[in-house]
């Protein structure tokens, strides 16, 4: 139910919507809850909507915190 | 798939378990309640609590919308699918929940009522604009993830003027179930449920942002750390809440700055507040009776509204006896202290909500988790 996943923007659509790539399938989802959205960017879906566009950047720094092996404090996002 | 594979790297969950072990206070015990069933799930799918230490204790909350709807409603659902000319349309996880007299949706559709799965609140719609001689009824359920969803196919519908088209709105909120826990007299007096921490909701806190849990944090004191739905994520943020226990923090951190803001999602935000209000009260499977935690649609959207169109019963019988829904979902009790789980209520027969919904404590057990309890009886 909860279940959203990360989706990769393939081309938008007319009507506020886009296809988008889940692991290889394609899918036409809905952008009325997200602005901004360009082929390219990695959203959120959920029940065929695009909740929320993934930020690379804090994607790639999340990573980097799970390397981090030593007691050092992380900086709470 | 990327922002998936690498947040399940067996390597780096090991290495983050270390780190874990390492960091922890072996004199003490850690509760950590996660919130949303998805961690639920994740932890059983991933044998997170195999990689913890023994004194990290997770416990299952009530953030599963499929198992905290209560009887009556799954009978008021039922009810409406048997009105005349009704077509109920629903997710699939609705489909198999019992109701009264271990009725389901499922079975009431064999016995001829229109009920259809789909898969977006805009799938429904488009049967209505098909089936203009057909009430088309949605069954909406969900926290605040799915809540917008409902709100952009009731704009759509008042664009279109479409007249068949109506919500039986059941959407929950997350704060309210929070505080209700940490309320109870299990936790508040009792003890008997000891919770040091919560991990956050992941998908509901993209729409909310982290904002709404600063007060939770605040004035139970505990620390709260909102965590995305990988494996990666959920032992991550176990480690920044171990790091807050023993320092003796109670902040909220975002583990899933990805995709989590401290707003939040404000035009899916702006889009709810305008259509909905809250229910001075709701019932929650396993809470009882929660002041201001649900949902219905504002007068100008009346016209939309199931429970304004048809007279809807509002019945509130109680649960299976012998079923522990309400206990687990407190995390009072786990699935195995159920004494129907595995015997009576199995998948293929499920008793209770928390055995039909894909991220029940029941069935994330059945699935996962059961393995782990014959080993150790062994």
């Amino acid at each position: 139910m909860c279940l959203a996943l990360p989706a990769l923007v393939t081309e938008l659509l007319p009507d506020d919507s886009a296809k988008v790539n889940l692991g290889g399938i394609a899918k036409t989802v809905s952008l009325a809850l997200v602005s901004g959205v360009a082929v390219g960017d990695y959203v959120i879906v959920h029940v065929g909507y695009a909740l929320s566009v993934i930020d690379p950047e804090e994607a790639a720094r999340t990573l980097a915190l799970f390397a981090e092996l030593d007691q050092f404090e992380a900086e709470p996002a | 798939m990327k922002y998936i594979d690498e947040f399940r790297d067996g390597a780096v969950a090991h290495s983050i378990a270390t780190a874990i072990a390492a960091e922890v206070d072996p004199a003490r015990a850690y509760h950590i309640m996660e919130f949303c069933g998805g961690h639920t799930h994740a932890i059983s799918r991933y044998g997170l609590e195999d990689l913890l230490p023994a004194n990290i204790r997770m416990i299952h909350g009530p953030g599963c919308p499929v198992c905290v709807l209560p009887v009556g409603r799954i009978d008021a659902a039922i009810w409406l699918a048997r009105q005349d000319g009704v077509t109920l349309c629903t997710y699939g996880d609705m489909l198999r929940v019992p109701g009264s007299r271990r009725l389901s949706l499922l079975k009431a559709k064999a016995e001829g009522c229109d009920i259809r799965m789909v898969y977006s609140t805009l799938d429904a719609l488009k049967l209505a604009q098909s089936l203009p001689q057909r009430q088309v009824v949605f069954f909406a359920i969900g926290f605040e993830t799915t809540t917008p969803p409902t709100a952009v196919a009731i704009k759509q519908a008042q664009a279109l003027n479409l007249g068949n088209f109506s919500v039986f709105c059941n959407h929950v909120l997350t704060p309210s179930a929070i505080t209700q826990i940490l309320d109870s007299p299990e936790v508040r007096e009792l003890g008997t449920v000891k919770l040091d921490a919560f991990i956050g909701p992941a998908h509901v806190s993209t729409i909310i942002g982290s904002r709404p849990y600063e007060y939770f944090a605040e004035e139970y004191q505990r620390p709260v750390v909102i965590a995305g739905f990988e494996p990666l994520d959920v032992m991550q943020a176990v480690r920044m809440l171990v790091r807050q226990i023993n320092q003796g923090r109670f902040e909220v951190e975002n583990e899933f700055s990805r995709a989590v803001t401290r707003d939040g999602n404000e035009k899916a935000k702006a889009l709810v507040a305008e259509m909905f209000e809250l229910r001075r009260a709701f019932e929650w499977r396993g809470l009882g009776l929660v002041p201001y935690s649900a949902l219905r649609l504002k007068a100008p959207y009346a016209a939309w509204d199931a429970e304004r169109r048809w007279d809807v019963p509002q019945d509130s019988p109680p649960d299976n006896k012998a079923c522990e829904c309400g206990a687990i979902l407190r995390g009072v009790k786990k699935p195995i202290d159920c004494k129907l789980f595995g015997t009576v209520c199995t998948p293929e027969n499920p008793m209770g909500s928390c055995m039909v919904s894909a991220e029940g404590a029941c069935a994330a057990h059945w699935t996962y988790g059961r393995f782990r309890d014959v080993e150790k009886s062994e």
